[in-house]
């Protein structure tokens, strides 16, 4: 009698965790819907109509999935203002920090597909193709100040388009500038005094030992290397070497990297993690949110971010930097001529339509894209609450984003003595890369590899995750 | 009455064998199938054979992960048992608030494994802040993390269980090995042991099958990190899956072996331990 109540309990209790293993694995992305209650549709559209994409938009409806949590309220307004005025259900998603692929390859194969999403550049594209629409005679397209800028297929389509222009360098904080030059025996006199990595490290180095004085705890912020947290490092950073020997070669991409100025990449980031707020060995518990909260906080002087970060420095409770105090200064890593060096400017937020949802939903999303980028509220939310710098002719000079970080991105960007450094790493092999390299940086930090280590694992990864994606394409 | 039940058997199985088909074996089926084919989502699926399988080997990280899992499963397994069976023994006593510390050693089960896995990371980290170091410093952190997190997780499940098995040892049998001059170890051994073997036989079971198939603690505390060294099976399917284009196949060919692995190292065990448990 015990016997069988044994075994009925341990088929009682295989059966439940089978079911518990079921459930955990089904974990549904992050969804909020506000305006998400779609109108029942009259989905009985004449068939006429769906041949052509620039047709009926009014019978589609939108679904977006985002790529940024911290804009997500911004998309969710603008999905809401858009269905007021138009009657045009749209949908937004956002995906939770650094899961985008995963997010959108479960929700791709859902019968209720995004119709709008986002790749990142040539890479994403290539593993998205089989969902991605021609674009090519869309508004939208025509738009574009910069064509070269689009995602092409082999087929001359174009399947992906980019929305905003970023950029990326070492945002430091003036007052703390200022308030060193202004100190006897500063390394520099100004900022513009510091062109090249020999000034960079002696200012760094100086105010780092004179930190009291200053009020700040370290120099720069926390180089965040917790797994996920490490984008600023494996995919940014890296850009810069990355940048300079295609250059040298005069490349846009290569199946084996060099890796050529890992000194100089270990240049900066020895420079980062030694002049900082925070132990090396204890970077492996820091966050993005971390280092741009002790930023704000004014604890540090000088964190390495793009100009998206403008929003999460305001947005940090007891902050105590002033918006003109808030710059950009050029990445520089001991790369003879970088006196000419500006920001990374580039992009890799491209917008793509799912080719295979319906043709209604196709057309109300790019209606939507569209409107976005042309009409006045799109518009302005795109420049003020976005803080996007559009790359379209819709958009006048009087339509630039104000807040200081953009503005820098423009300055920069306008000033012809300065050679912007291209985002290369939209070419980096995949996530995979990404990720072995911020975990070699963490490992690196903490004292448990040599630079060496580091700069095989990359070459090696390079190659190997090269040949895999060239693999699983065919 | 029996030929009743007997005629309408089907119909009440109906329900639960329904559910029990969309909720398992569809997706079972499926699961297996797709990891013969190479796949973007699983509605475009083309067949391409045991390619997927052998790609598992292509790189190190599965047979690391396996050797991980090995690892710690032997390690929690032995631990989380150990102080189980002392616990229980300690609380089947009669002393004062036993059914307190019942309570208290049960109520860390009641809590899922990701949010477990995040207290424990800032815990951890912070005792490891006085050494300027953290949880994914050092593997072997984050190994003792993990084995230190799922005993504390699964210590007072199996107490109860073993509690359960401790009261029922015929108080009869405790006597009269008493009167024959039994130690209190001999009696512990040659009395109470093989009286709980089937408590052992559903610990074992229980713990041996979670230990394997651990995957919230292990991502919640270190991700795997540093470089994959501490990631264990289900993680690493997790991550070949998700985390590199064109290997969702791979993936699933990973989770399709893991199954067969545990289910041979679990089947195994029961077998094992089955064949100790005596009849009363």
């Amino acid at each position: 009698m015990k016997k069988k109540l044994v075994s009925a309990l341990l088929c009682a209790t295989m059966a439940v965790s089978l079911l518990a293993g079921c459930g955990s694995s089904s974990e549904a992305p992050a969804t909020d819907e506000p305006a998400a209650e779609a109108p029942a549709e009259d989905a009985e559209a004449p068939a006429e109509d769906a041949e052509a994409p620039a047709a009926d938009a009014g019978a589609g409806q939108v679904y977006y999935l985002n790529f940024k949590p911290e804009v997500d309220e911004v998309w969710q307004s603008l999905a809401t203002q858009y269905t007021e005025e138009t009657g045009v259900p749209v949908k937004v998603v956002t995906a939770a920090s650094g899961s985008y692929e995963q997010t959108l390859m479960s929700e791709i194969a859902n019968s209720e597909a995004p119709t709008l999403f986002q790749i990142n550049g040539p890479i994403g594209y290539q593993n998205w193709k089989d969902y991605c629409a021609d674009l090519k005679d869309t508004d939208l397209y025509s738009w574009l100040l910069d064509k070269s800028l689009a995602v092409e297929g082999d087929d001359g389509g174009v399947y992906g388009i980019p929305y905003v222009v970023e950029g990326f360098g070492i945002i430091y904080n003036d007052a703390i500038m200022q308030k060193y030059f202004a100190m006897d025996g500063a390394k520099a006199a100004s900022i513009d005094d510091i062109k090249n990595f020999d000034t960079l490290k002696a200012v760094v180095e100086d105010m780092q030992a004179k930190k009291d004085d200053l009020g700040i705890e370290g120099v720069f912020a926390s180089t965040s290397l917790t797994p996920g947290e490490d984008w600023r490092w494996q995919t940014h950073l890296a850009n810069v070497p990355v940048f300079y020997e295609f250059k040298d070669k005069d490349i846009t991409d290569t199946d084996a990297l060099e890796f050529t100025y890992s000194d100089n990449y270990k240049n900066i980031f020895d420079l980062y993690i030694n002049n900082s707020c925070t132990a090396p060995g204890l970077l492996g518990s820091k966050s993005v949110d971390d280092s741009m909260a002790e930023f704000a906080l004014g604890q540090a002087a000088m964190v390495q971010n793009g100009n998206w970060a403008w929003a999460q420095i305001s947005g940090v409770d007891g902050n105590v930097v002033n918006q003109e105090d808030v710059k950009f200064l050029p990445i520089y890593t001991g790369i003879s001529g970088e006196e000419s060096q500006g920001l990374c400017t580039g992009t890799e937020n491209f917008f793509s339509i799912n080719s295979q949802a319906s043709a209604e939903d196709q057309a109300a999303s790019i209606a939507f894209v569209e409107w976005l980028f042309s009409s006045d509220t799109g518009k302005a939310a795109v420049t003020n609450d976005l803080g996007f710098i559009a790359p379209f002719n819709t958009f006048s000079d009087d339509e630039k984003p104000t807040d200081p970080l953009a503005q820098e991105v423009i300055r920069y960007m306008a000033d012809s003595s300065k050679t912007s450094v291209a985002w290369n790493f939209t070419s980096f092999p995949s996530q995979q890369f990404k990720d072995d390299f911020g975990a070699a940086l963490l490992e690196y930090a903490s004292g448990s590899l040599t630079w060496d280590d580091v700069k095989a694992l990359v070459v090696e990864e390079w190659a190997t995750e090269k040949a895999a994606i060239a693999e699983a394409a065919e | 009455m029996q030929k009743t039940l007997k005629r309408y058997f089907p119909i009440f199985v109906l329900p639960t064998l329904i559910a029990f088909s969309f909720a398992f074996i569809i997706p079972f089926v499926m699961g297996v199938y797709l990891s013969f084919c190479k796949f973007k989502t699983i509605t475009n699926a083309q067949f391409i054979g045991f390619d997927n399988y052998i790609k598992i080997f292509a790189n190190k990280d599965f047979i690391n992960a396996f050797g991980f899992t090995v690892k710690f499963s032997i390690l929690a397994i032995l631990t989380i048992n150990i102080f189980a069976f002392a616990l229980a023994m300690a609380l089947t006593r009669k002393m004062a608030g036993t059914n307190l510390f019942r309570t208290v050693f049960f109520m860390p089960n009641l809590i899922g494994g990701i949010i477990l896995g995040y207290i424990w990371q800032q815990m951890i980290n912070a005792v490891l802040l006085k050494y300027e170091t953290t949880l994914v410093a050092n593997a072997t952190y984050g190994f003792i993390g993990l084995v230190v997190l799922m005993n504390w997780q699964m210590i007072g499940y199996m107490m109860i269980i073993y509690i359960a098995g401790l009261q029922n040892v015929p108080t009869e049998l405790i006597e009269a090995a008493k009167i024959d001059g039994a130690t209190s170890w001999q009696t512990l051994i040659k009395v109470k042991i093989p009286m709980v073997m089937p408590s052992i036989t559903i610990c074992l079971f229980l713990t041996v099958s979670n230990c394997f198939k651990l995957f919230d603690q292990n991502l919640a505390l270190t991700s795997g990190a540093p470089s994959k060294k501490t990631a264990m099976l289900a993680l690493d399917i997790y991550n070949t899956f998700y985390g590199r284009s064109g290997f969702e196949g791979v993936g699933q060919a990973k989770a399709v072996l893991f199954f067969i692995i545990v289910a041979i190292i679990a089947l195994s065990q029961l077998a094992l331990t089955r064949s100790k448990e005596v009849e009363q």
